[in-house]
């Protein structure tokens, strides 16, 4: 077994999720059998593979840059209002759970 | 009019020669919702204000004479992970049951400024994550060719939406094979465009290095249209490649004789469906009588790509689903009394197993001590899998092979065993992780008439040629 019960419970702290007692069980029995099936990665030597965060650094870029300067093309001049006109700010609201009309409202920040 | 016959060309033709008007056909699609839906469970949100307002638009434009756009009046439907302003999007999970977005998706936007009318929004696996629509919050999704069977994921409801004939085409994400796998269990066409090749802007993200949006349509053709509308540079999306867009529907006629297509062995292997296999087999011969040339070609790592992808795509989605904390919009526990517990008490309520399991998985991956173990690895894995496509494409044009292992399994029949599941994506999950275009059309059915479908993939911000591939098979077949 990879993972613990302690593992588990640390990683869902980690991740703000509360599991219940049974999540938690069923939890540590799939995360197992899932890692178990990825160690097969190890069957393969990747000592000077360099990793890939991902495929757009490949193409489409200017070729002849190097950096960042490939992706000059999705760079563009800070303008006032944005590509878009901000939200309304009774607009930004309305899907809130909880606000006064100018802020979203949270419980209690600072726990004594 | 024959609702299960009409393609974008024939409906559009239809309104702009007044032979029916588009809100007659929104209308006659609503009836054939209301009647067959309750049965299939493809929607989850109906949109019917919006969706008669555009249909009435059309209608008057082809009253003036004005010649209509390229989808003018053609009846749509959206998977419920692409945010549509003022229609409800939930991602298919309780923690946004009651969204309502603000604003549209960039390519649902550019749908309707070419005149489609969006029907409604289409149910999915939750956030996207699984391959039988099982995973949805609200309901499952029954296979219209076989309703005790899945109808594959995470874009059940687009693939089945269309070949119910419940929508003339529909947008559908492809993530790890959400559009091909759905679209081949229900016998329709899936294409999932290059990685940047369309904007993501409005996407709900699950892996955003592998996210896709793309169209499932009944024809080849079609499905050429909607990408010629969705394509091409999206300022709002960073990630949207600066790439010209060619004329997809010129290229589509262009002859196939000459292609190479690569056939690698490493897809017709174990676990392979000998039904399957005897189809796809005799795909690839009905193209090789058209004149391709059948090349054999290895993908030497196809069997690392399932594991490479649960660790790629479940890093990504454990940040990504980080937003949903009950502060901004979705839903908010009720009774904790801290900010942490609102978090957490949030989270576990409004996401579902599945979505926790990989947000669990992700998160322990990213951890640290971890991080190299397996985060890493995957990514130099990713890049051995992205040589062995750059090699196999020095020697041909395109590359077929099955696009799922089994047709449309039974309900009910995965969801006790998550690795079982993921494995249903063996075949889809690798053009993905390259960010290579692929296609997935129908080539017969096993003997139980379930369909079985083709996957065609091309190079890089090359759909043209597997558009022209997928439509000669097509008229041929």
């Amino acid at each position: 077994m990879k993972v613990t019960e302690k593992d588990v419970a640390y990683v869902a702290d980690l991740a703000n999720l509360e599991l219940t007692e049974k999540e938690r069980s069923s939890m540590l029995r799939d995360l197992n059998s899932i890692l178990d099936y990825i160690d097969r990665l190890n069957q393969l030597d990747t000592t000077d593979v360099s990793p890939m965060a991902q495929v757009s650094d490949q193409y489409g870029v200017d070729e002849s840059k190097t950096g960042s300067a490939r992706f000059l093309y999705s760079i563009r001049e800070d303008i006032l209002e944005g590509l878009r006109k901000s939200l309304p700010h009774d607009v930004a609201l309305q899907n809130a759970p909880d606000s006064d009309g100018t802020f979203f409202k949270v419980p209690k920040v600072i726990e004594r | 009019m024959d609702l299960n016959t009409l393609t974008i060309d024939a409906v559009r033709d239809a309104v702009q020669e007044r032979r029916t008007t588009a809100t007659a056909l929104a209308e006659a699609f609503y009836s054939k919702i209301e009647k067959d839906d309750p049965q299939i469970g493809a929607y989850l949100t109906l949109s019917k204000e919006r969706a008669l307002e555009q249909a009435a638009r059309m209608d008057s434009l082809a009253a003036k004479g004005e010649k209509l756009p390229p989808l003018g009046g053609v009846p749509v439907g959206i998977k419920d992970v692409m945010v549509t302003r003022g229609v409800r999007t939930t991602a298919g999970s309780k923690i946004l049951a009651n969204y309502v977005p603000p604003y549209d998706c960039t390519a649902v936007a550019r749908m309707e400024a070419a005149g489609a009318v969006v029907l409604g929004k289409l149910n999915c696996d939750e956030f996207a994550m699984g391959s039988s629509t099982e995973n949805s919050a609200w309901h499952p999704v029954h296979n219209p060719r076989d309703l005790s069977r899945v109808p594959g994921g995470s874009s059940g409801g687009s693939a089945a939406a269309v070949a119910a004939d419940m929508a003339v085409a529909t947008l559908g994400s492809d993530t790890g094979g959400s559009i091909r796998q759905p679209a081949s269990f229900c016998g329709v066409v899936g294409l999932m465009p290059t990685y940047g090749r369309v904007s993501r802007y409005g996407l709900i993200a699950f892996a955003s290095s592998l996210d896709h949006i793309g169209p499932l349509t009944k024809t080849v053709k079609d499905a050429a249209i909607v990408l010629q509308i969705i394509a091409g540079r999206d300022p709002m999306d960073s990630t949207s490649a600066e790439v010209p867009v060619p004329d997809y529907i010129a290229e589509l006629e262009k002859p196939v004789a000459g292609l190479k297509l690569g056939v690698a062995k490493e897809y017709f292997g174990e676990g392979l469906d000998s039904e399957i296999r005897q189809s796809v087999e005799a795909a690839i011969q009905k193209l090789a009588k058209l004149g391709c040339e059948i090349v054999p070609v290895s993908l030497p790592h196809t069997e690392y790509a399932i594991p490479t992808y649960y660790i790629v795509a479940t890093a990504e989605a454990s940040s990504n689903l980080a937003r949903f904390d009950g502060v901004r919009y979705g839903h908010r526990a009720s009774d904790a009394r801290t900010l942490s517990e609102m978090y957490r008490r949030t989270r576990d309520q409004g996401f579902g197993a599945e979505v926790k399991r990989r947000i669990m998985l992700g998160t322990y991956a990213l951890s640290a001590g971890y991080y190299d173990a397996y985060y890493l690895k995957a990514q130099k894995v990713r890049t051995l899998l992205v040589r062995d496509f750059e090699e196999a494409f020095k020697k041909v044009d395109a590359i077929v092979t099955p696009t799922s292992p089994t047709a449309a399994f039974k309900l009910g029949e995965k969801t006790s065993d998550p690795l079982a599941m993921y494995l249903a994506d063996i075949f889809t999950v690798t053009a993905d992780l390259v960010g290579i275009p692929g296609i997935s059309i129908p080539c017969g059915e096993t003997k139980e008439k379930l369909p079985i479908g083709l996957q065609i993939l091309g190079k890089h911000f090359d759909e043209s040629t597997i558009l022209r591939v997928a439509h000669a098979y097509e008229k041929a077949a």
